[in-house]
């Protein structure tokens, strides 16, 4: 009996040709998949087959845009984490995710007494004032008014990538990470 | 590599700077519509363009802009980089603030990182590191720690609640 336990190479190496044509995003040509299936030595068909596979496996969360918040208006931007129990983590993470107030929420492991924070969110406004209102609604819906917290603006962007780096191989969006 | 400040003071601009661009309210609708996801079908673009009731022609024409004027800054798939078999995590530094911007260029001298903000705390640097063999991710750690001669403090991801990137445009 033969166990079948990866797909062929010529199948792997034409996805991994996938990602690669994909570092650049989704061609602006009225059949994209197409141009795509070119590039990898694939039919329209199998690119659009792989690209379902990848969705359905979660491979990939979506595909879509990035857009350039601050260009946009949402200039104040602010990293709070919070100092939760264990066993809240999950309550309040869930509790923190339904507000519609966030725009990211983790769990990160806590660094040492310095840095004992464990749940974190993002929260964006156009305004540091906005941001804060926010704040208090989120503490509000969730009763976290006790809770230890800190809010941590942005101040400058040194870097961003906004998910394309040539030397990773396959290629990461990693705009959703903080 | 110069640091961009968040809100960068009003620069005079020639009439022609693609940045002065504005946003009118089909574009509005198109950000938004494309926030959600894209169709994954023989013509996505035509799918697309007729839910907005405009052509596919112009749909394009639009996305092209709306790249070149930096309003959109990728079009394209967002990966799971653990499900891929990546390495991925935050670091944080508590650097002095005459070392911030010496700091910062040694730490986006690695490729791996792929984002680097200054943000108003004792720890005021905090920068994300990806990795194609999870394993890596601390050598990269290790090595900016020794270059920068501030210790790293690595805070991975335990679980993920939400991730909801979306803006309203």
């Amino acid at each position: 009996m033969q166990l079948i336990l990866s797909p062929p190479p010529d199948q792997a190496s034409a996805q991994e040709r996938l990602r690669v044509a994909l570092q650049d995003g989704i061609p602006l040509s009225p059949r994209p998949y197409l141009t795509l299936a070119q590039q990898c030595g694939l039919s329209e068909q199998e690119v659009i087959e792989v690209l379902q596979t990848w969705e359905q496996s979660h491979l990939t969360r979506r595909f879509g845009v990035v857009i350039n918040h601050h260009k946009i208006g949402y200039t104040s931007n602010a990293m709070v984490v919070w100092e939760v129990a264990d066993s809240e983590v999950n309550r309040l993470g869930a509790a923190i995710s339904r507000t519609g107030l966030v725009s990211l929420c983790y769990q990160r492991k806590p660094d040492g007494p310095d840095w004992p924070y464990n749940l974190y969110c993002m929260l964006h406004g156009k305004s540091r004032e906005e941001v804060l209102q926010r704040m208090d609604r989120l503490k509000a819906q969730c009763g976290l008014q006790e809770t230890p917290c800190a809010v941590l603006f942005s101040l400058r962007q040194y870097k961003q990538c906004g998910g394309r780096y040539a030397h990773t191989k396959p290629p990461v969006s990693v705009k959703e990470v903080l | 590599m110069t640091a961009q400040p968040i809100n960068p003071p009003i620069m005079r601009r020639t009439p022609h700077d693609p940045s002065d661009y504005q946003l009118d309210s089909v574009d509005r609708r198109l950000i938004n519509r494309l926030q959600t996801g894209f169709p994954i079908c023989d013509e996505p673009y035509a799918a697309v363009a007729s839910e907005l009731d405009i052509s596919e022609a112009d749909l394009l024409k639009r996305l092209r802009h709306l790249l070149q004027t930096g309003y959109l800054t990728r079009f394209g798939p967002f990966y799971h980089a653990e499900r891929l078999g990546g390495g991925l995590t935050l670091a944080a530094m508590q650097v002095a603030p005459e070392h911030v911007e010496r700091v910062s260029t040694t730490i986006n001298r690695h490729p791996e990182v792929a984002h680097n903000y200054e943000r108003d705390h004792a720890l005021n640097l905090w920068f994300v590191v990806a990795t194609e063999k999870p394993e890596d991710v601390e050598a990269v750690l290790a090595a900016i720690a020794l270059e920068s001669g501030y210790p790293v403090h690595n805070l991975p991801k335990q679980r993920e609640f939400y991730v909801g990137l979306h803006f309203q445009a």
